[in-house]
Parts: structure tokens; sequence; C-alpha cells
């Protein structure tokens, strides 16, 4: 299992990037130890691992943001340049971010030639060249965006093309992307892996780091799995499984015990029996609702969650389906209808009000929406509570932890203490926080978006189970909005959104993918 | 076996545990540094000023001098510094400052002493000039969180509004003679110690505790830090904002008083006139009050008055040439800013 060895597409040719024996530390904790890392031209590799696997931090170090603190990195066979020259960093190895690198107020073309506009004698930018050259670029490695268009009236799909081309124009044969499916609906992300392998036919090594690993699968031709800051597997594809790949990431001995502590979120644990008639005063009635706002439409939707029901909504990124979550939520507002919790009439946009009638709300942007940066993991977790654990309005730090503790402990929440600023803590870790802040009310109805988003596997099941396992003690119900078919496991039901308005539904688990991923685009309806 | 399994994970876990705690308060004691960050340039200037000028490090300059001369800017910079906790930002305290005991002065001294001859009860008076504070804060709130508005241009309009209604009302006369209950918070001694001096104390104390213990406070620390996560927590956003304008513009007022007390009048220039919302500002930040709103506390707040008082006082002392007296000022306030940023990094949100 432990072979380092990629076969390069053409043995002579100097590896895209090599890294060898990178050691990085911060304070006490070794993000990465000894990492060696090789990547040849015409090739695609896969990096995946856990969240605080070390991911970021080696992307970081290749991208040349952070020094190593040991071992060297080589581009194009030669020493990689030194820290600051950004300029001579691009020229080899490109990132493209999460968060996209765009200037939305900037055309195309002047995004493309960012910081190295093309000039005519006196320094004035060439803009026809500009533009001519941004055609050209586009064109040979077959993209198609306007070069005149201003980035800010783009799809997040076109700005991921953007700043490819950026790099490309700019001469690099090197791609670093980092999640780049993550903010992509399924068709965009069929694109994107078409232009991968097209870039990759052509020459251009790629680095691929997401937490999917179907899309590993789909378009990589070889992986590496970090954990705990080392690169425990390092193959082609061809010679590994998706469990040989989940198993190096957890880790052999961690396997087991991870498992058992999320008791498998398979949908034969779950029976529709779960739903008794009797709880029909803490029903969620959405009635008749309409919604309009650029981007998202929602046209005369009627649902009921039973008390106890767990129902999964689901859709493309602009059919509705998160929209109907976050108006049930109270983050949004609506034109036209009503919704009813039980007794409670519910006012539209009013968030407070949603959470005083028992509405548990896990928000899709966890840095957007899901926690202050600045406070600490208990602050934010009993953020929904300060009422119930105030004395004469004021808070007892102590109070406060007790409260959180449990919630902490239950999601494996791992923090150097529960004061610790949430701003520290990794990725999966913020979204147990978002996660035990909207379990922290004891809510009637938990509304959950894409809550396992940027989790690794391990968290993902974790969350996963927990939210069956909460729900089906308390008996609350849970209305979840994903398009990811492995969060709607755990629902007795999956409402299907096509263009704001209900589509089909699937009332028997387990849900079938292939239905699902059909019924999602508006076929064969059942 | 199992057993002796359960007791090792067990073992682990609480090893971690206690790893974890050593770590918080490790923690712990790094905001607490920076929570002092200041201390050091406060003992410096001490020491200079105690060598430039032998009255410098006596108790009636300490109480008085220093005390007295810093307790109305000081709860302005309170009101500022809850402000811009929640992410926004308040001009026109200073304005407030002036006009509000300038209405209230106007309302209850005589004609001759350029009052509008209505000669109200001065406690009467008090309740204006706080009704004011409270109606100007109201109204930036409103403009800024229900209107839309940004609170940069909202403020700085408010400001002019506000101080051209100062002067405009009194006809840049400064009504004097002020009843000693009006003029009882800003002058009157507690044996040695002003009486302003111990309010200032006391505000800074309590809007403290309230900031770090209360869940308003706490609320204010929320909205700044991240406005949108707040808001899907459960709290009423644009209420902790309103409130915190209105919490404000009062205690600018207030200021206000104590300043009409400490001169005896109040003079059409007072707040606006004197540009005192940049020492306002200077404190704040110099004391660790972040513009982007989240972080920051009343020690850095209270750390930063001092310290601008403290040069205050020494330039005073020293009878530095008044047509160079700004230049100073600003170099001093420029200095303090990057020394507390090199020394202090950031502020913790306690």
């Amino acid at each position: 299992m432990h072979e380092p060895v990629i076969p390069a597409a053409d043995p002579q040719a100097a590896p895209a990037v090599e890294a060898a024996g990178i050691h990085k530390r911060f304070g006490n904790t070794r993000a990465l130890r000894g990492v060696d890392l090789s990547l040849q031209p015409g090739r695609c590799l896969g990096l995946v691992g856990r969240n605080g696997a070390g991911k970021s931090t080696l992307v970081s170090i290749l991208s040349g943001l952070y020094p190593p603190d040991a071992g060297e990195v080589r581009l194009d066979g030669h020493q990689a340049p030194s820290l600051g020259d950004i300029t001579a960093w691009r020229g080899r190895i490109a990132t493209v971010f999460q968060h996209s690198m765009v200037v939305p107020g900037l055309t195309v073309a002047e995004n493309v030639f960012l910081g190295r506009q093309p000039r005519r004698r006196g320094g004035v930018v060439d803009w026809g060249r500009m533009r001519e050259q941004t055609r050209k670029v586009m064109a040979d490695w077959g993209f198609d965006v306007n070069a005149d268009t201003a980035c800010g009236n783009l799809t997040v799909e076109q700005r991921q093309v953007v700043e490819i081309t950026r790099a490309l124009a700019a001469g690099t044969r090197c791609l670093l992307l980092d999640e780049p499916t993550a903010a992509l609906e399924r068709g965009a992300a069929q694109r994107l892996f078409e232009s991968i392998r097209q870039l990759q036919a052509q020459g251009v090594a790629i680095l691929y780091i997401s937490h999917h690993l179907e899309e590993v699968f789909e378009i990589c031709t070889d992986v590496a799995v970090l954990r705990d800051g080392e690169m425990v597997l390092t193959a082609p594809l061809a010679e590994v499984t998706k469990d040989d790949l989940v198993t190096a990431m957890v880790g052999q001995e961690n396997l087991s015990t991870e498992r058992s502590v999320a008791p498998a979120a398979a949908p034969s644990s779950r029976q529709p029996t779960v739903v008794p008639a009797s709880d029909a005063g803490r029903d969620l009635v959405v009635d008749g609702v309409t919604y309009a706002s650029p981007g998202v439409f929602l046209g005369n939707v009627s649902l009921t969650v039973r008390g106890g029901e767990r129902v999964g909504v689901t859709g493309l990124r602009g059919s509705g389906a998160t929209t109907l979550a976050r108006i049930v939520a109270g983050a949004a507002t609506i034109d036209v209808g009503q919704i009813r919790l039980g007794d409670y009439v519910l006012r539209p946009g009013d968030r407070a009000g949603t959470l005083r009638a028992g509405i548990g709300y896990i928000p899709e942007d966890r840095q957007a929406d899901g926690f202050v940066p600045l406070l600490g993991a208990a602050e934010n977790i009993s953020m929904t509570i300060t009422e119930r654990i105030a004395r004469f309005g004021f808070i007892a730090p102590k109070r406060r932890e007790a409260r959180a503790a449990p919630l902490a402990r239950r999601l494996s929440l791992v923090s150097a203490g529960l004061g610790q600023p949430v701003r520290e803590l990794s990725g999966g870790n913020q979204q147990k926080v978002t996660v035990a802040r909207a379990l922290a009310s004891d809510p009637v109805l938990i509304v959950a978006i894409t809550p396992t988003r940027g989790v690794d596997v391990a968290s993902k099941e974790l969350l996963l189970a927990e939210l069956d396992r909460i729900t089906t003690e308390t008996g609350a119900s849970l209305l979840l909005a994903s398009d990811e078919l492995d969060d709607l496991v755990i629902c007795d039901r999956v409402v299907v959104f096509v263009r704001g308005e209900i589509f089909t539904e699937f009332t028997e688990p387990p849900f079938d993918r292939e239905a699902l991923i059909a019924a999602t685009e508006g076929l064969g309806a059942t | 076996m199992s057993d002796t399994k359960n007791n090792l994970t067990a073992l682990a876990a609480d090893v971690e545990a206690a790893l974890a705690r050593r770590r918080s308060r490790s923690a712990a004691a790094i905001s607490w540094i920076r929570e002092a960050a200041l201390l050091p340039v406060l003992a410096v200037l001490l020491v200079v000023g105690a060598i430039l000028n032998s009255h410098f490090l006596t108790v009636s300059n300490i109480v008085t001098g220093i005390g007295q001369q810093s307790s109305a800017l000081g709860v302005v910079v309170v009101g500022e510094s809850l402000i811009l906790l929640i992410g926004g930002m308040d001009l026109s305290l200073e304005s407030t400052f002036g006009l509000a005991p300038m209405l209230a002065a106007w309302l209850i001294v005589p004609v001759a002493s350029f009052g509008d001859g209505l000669l109200l009860n001065p406690y009467l008076g008090i309740a204006i000039l706080l009704a004011v504070g409270a109606a100007v804060g109201l109204v930036n709130g409103l403009l800024i969180v229900r209107g839309r508005l940004n609170g940069f241009i909202v403020t700085l309009a408010m400001t002019i509004l506000l101080a051209g209604i100062q002067e405009g009302i009194v006809k840049g006369q400064a009504p004097f003679n002020l009843p000693t209950a009006f003029g009882y918070l800003g002058s009157a001694q507690l044996g040695a110690v002003p009486v302003s001096l111990i309010v200032a104390a006391v505000i800074f104390v309590l809007t403290g505790l309230f900031l770090r213990y209360h869940r308003l406070g706490r609320a204010i620390y929320a909205v700044g830090g991240n406005r949108e996560a707040a808001r899907a927590a459960g709290i009423k956003v644009n209420q902790v904002r309103i409130g915190v304008y209105v919490a404000g513009s009062v205690l600018a007022a207030i200021g206000g008083l104590m300043e009409a007390g400490r001169v005896s009048s109040v003079t059409p220039t007072q707040g606006y006139g004197e540009g005192i919302i940049f020492p306002v500002f200077a404190a704040a930040v110099i004391g660790g009050v972040s513009l982007q709103g989240g972080r920051g506390n009343m020690v850095g707040a209270a750390s930063g008055v001092i310290l601008l008082g403290v040069v205050q006082n020494i330039l005073t002392l020293e009878n530095a040439p008044n047509y160079w007296i700004d230049a100073i000022d600003g170099g001093v306030i420029l200095f303090a800013l990057i020394l507390a940023r090199v020394i202090g990094g950031e502020a913790s949100a306690e």
C-alpha cells in the first residue's frame, strides 16, 4: 500500500511539481511531517484526506504562500522560486482556490491579464491586444467565455474558467484546483471535468483536491492520501478501490471505532413507522408559498412535514429546494403563502421568531452564517439559548460551557478547550459547532442545509448519524436540503424540486441514486 | 481485554482533556498580555512625565489634571466603542456631546446668561439632555439599520446638522451661570476625587461587565463578529444595532454634561468645534477596539483614554508651544497606534 511510485507519462520529462520531505509546524501542531509528492505533466493527481490532514497546508506551500520548515519544492525540475516572488511562482504553478479570485468589476480580459496587461509604448494599456489574446487563449483551450463581459455577471463556473485561463495565458502548465466543484451544480461540474481532461491531454499537470472520492475516481489518474500530516498512500488510481482510500484516510486502527460511533447512516436502520400520527400538533405546514428573487423562484409550493418525520428536499442549484429550507428557518421572506409549525404561524424572515417556535437551523454557508469566528466554541454553541441560560440577563461562562460540553462531546468536537475561538478550528470542527448550535435549543424541527458540505468522510458519517439519532431520540422532525445523495439516506421521504416546483417525491427508502439524479434533472417522473 | 481497552481509552481522553485545559490556560494568559499591551507605553510616559516635570506625579495632577480632564472624553469613548463593536461608526457623537448640554442649558439659564428665558428646572434639563442623546441615536440607528444608509455619511451629515443647531439656538453665545445641580457631575468633588472621574470609572466598569457577562453584551460581540451568523442564531440583530446607537449617543450626552460642568458653561464649539471625535476614535483604536467590529474591550478602551490623557497632561505641564500642540498631539497618537499594533497584535473579544 505504501508505493510512492507514480508511473510517469513521459519518463524523460521532469515532474511539474516535486516535493520532498516537506515539514511544516504551526505552534504545537505538526501540520506536515515529511511529505513527498510528485506530479508529472499530463497527469491528474487527486489529493485527498480528512479535514485537518494537512491538505490546505500543502496547497499553501506548493502555491508559494508559506515556506516549508524543512524539505524542498521543485517545479519543472528547477528549484522553487523564493517565497516573495509571486510572479515566478504563478508562472510555474497556478492555484484556483475555493474562493474566487477574480475582480468582479473588471472584464474577463482584464482579469485574465490582471497585473500584466499588454502595453503600448508609453505604458498605455493595449486593450485591443488584451481582448485579442484572451480570445485566442480561450479558443486554444476550448473555453467559451466572452472577453468583454464583466466578471461580476459570470456564474461560478465561468469564473473558474477565467481563473484557469489566466494561468494558461501566463504560460503556466501546472494547475492546482482546490475543491473546484464545491460551488458547482452537477452539469457545471461535468463540464469542468471535461475541461480538465482536455488540459491533461495537452500535457498540463493537475493537482486536484477534493472531498468527493467519486470525483477523484472520475477524472484523476493518480491519487495521494494525506493523514495527520503524512502521505500514507500514493498510487495510480487503477490500482486502488474506494475502500482502500477510505481506509487510508481514516487509518486502519480508527476505522472500526469511527464506524461504531457513527452506526452506519444506512437506510436499513430507518423504519417508516417512526412517524407517530399523534404528533400532528408539531407538523410543519408550508402552504402555497411563492417567492421570487434573481436566480431563484418558488411557485405556490405546499409541503407538510409531520411531527417526527425526516424529509429531504433536493434539486439542482436554483431549483428552490435550498430556498424553501431557508424560508422555513426564517432566513428568507416570502411573497405569498403561510408557514405553520404546530399552532404557530411563523412570521416570514423572522429568525428569532422561528427559533422561539422551536426551529433549529443549520445554514448552508457556515463561513457566512454558521459561527462568529472570534468567539469561543461554547459561546457559539450556546448562542441560540442565551435567554435560557442567563440569570437576570447575565451568563456565567461556566454555565455556558456546562451547556455546550455535552453537545461538543456528542459531536466529537476537537478543540483546545471550549473557549477556543472558532476561527482557529478546522473546517470540519467549525461545521460541528454550527450543528451543535442548532441542536442546543432542543428544536422541534431541525432545518439543515447541506450539513456535511466540505466535511471529511468520517465527520460526515458522524454528523449524519447524530442527526439521525437526535431526531429519533427527541422525536424532532427534520427538513434536510441537500444535493448530496449521501445526506439524504437519513430521510424517510425525499422531495425533488425542479425549477421552483415540487417535481416528484420518493417515499420508500432506500432511495435509488439513479432515479433521484434523473428526477433532479426533471426526467422520468415516477 | 475489552475492559483494559476501555480503561486505556478513558485514560487517553483524560490526558487529552488535561492537555487541552493547559492549552486554554496559556491562551488565557496570552489574551491577558494583549490586554495589558499598553501598560509598558504608559509606564514609559509616566517616567518621561516625571523627569520633565516634578509636579507630574502628584496626586492632585493625576486625579484632577489627568482624571477629570479625561472623564468626559472617556465616557464618549465608551459610547463609540460600543458602536465600533457592532461594526458601525458614529461621527456625530461629538455633536451630541455639544448639542445635548447646549439645548438643556439654553432652556435652564436666564436670558441674561444667554438662555431662552424658559428657566426650566435643572433636573428636567438633565432629562432633556438624556432625551436628546437618545433621540439622536435613534434617528441615526433607524437611518443606518432600517434605512440601510451608509453609517459614515449619515453620521457625518448628522454631525454638521447638530453642530449647526447647537450654534444656531444660542446665536453663537455661550450660556453660563449653570445651576449647581446641572454642573454637579462635572465640577463637584468627593474629598479629593472629582465626581466625574468616579462616574466615568463606574461607567467603564459596568459597561465592561455588561459586555463580558450580559447576554446583550455578548450579542454585541456576535453581531459585530458576524452579523449573519448572529441572525441565524436567532439574535435580533437590528434591534441590537439600533439599541447600541441609542446607548452610544446617550453616553455622549452624559459626557457633554460633564464637560459643561467642568468649564461652567456650554460653548458653541463644545464637541464639534473642538473636534473631539478624533481623540475619541484614537483612544478606542489605540485601546484595541477594532474598526471592523466584534473585537475590543473596556480595559483596552480605558487604557487608550488614559494614554491620551497623560500625553495631553504632559504637553500642558510643559507649556508646549500653542501653535505646535496639534502637530505634537497627532504625532503622538500615530506613534501610539503603531506601538499598540506592534505590541498588542489583536485584542480579544472578551
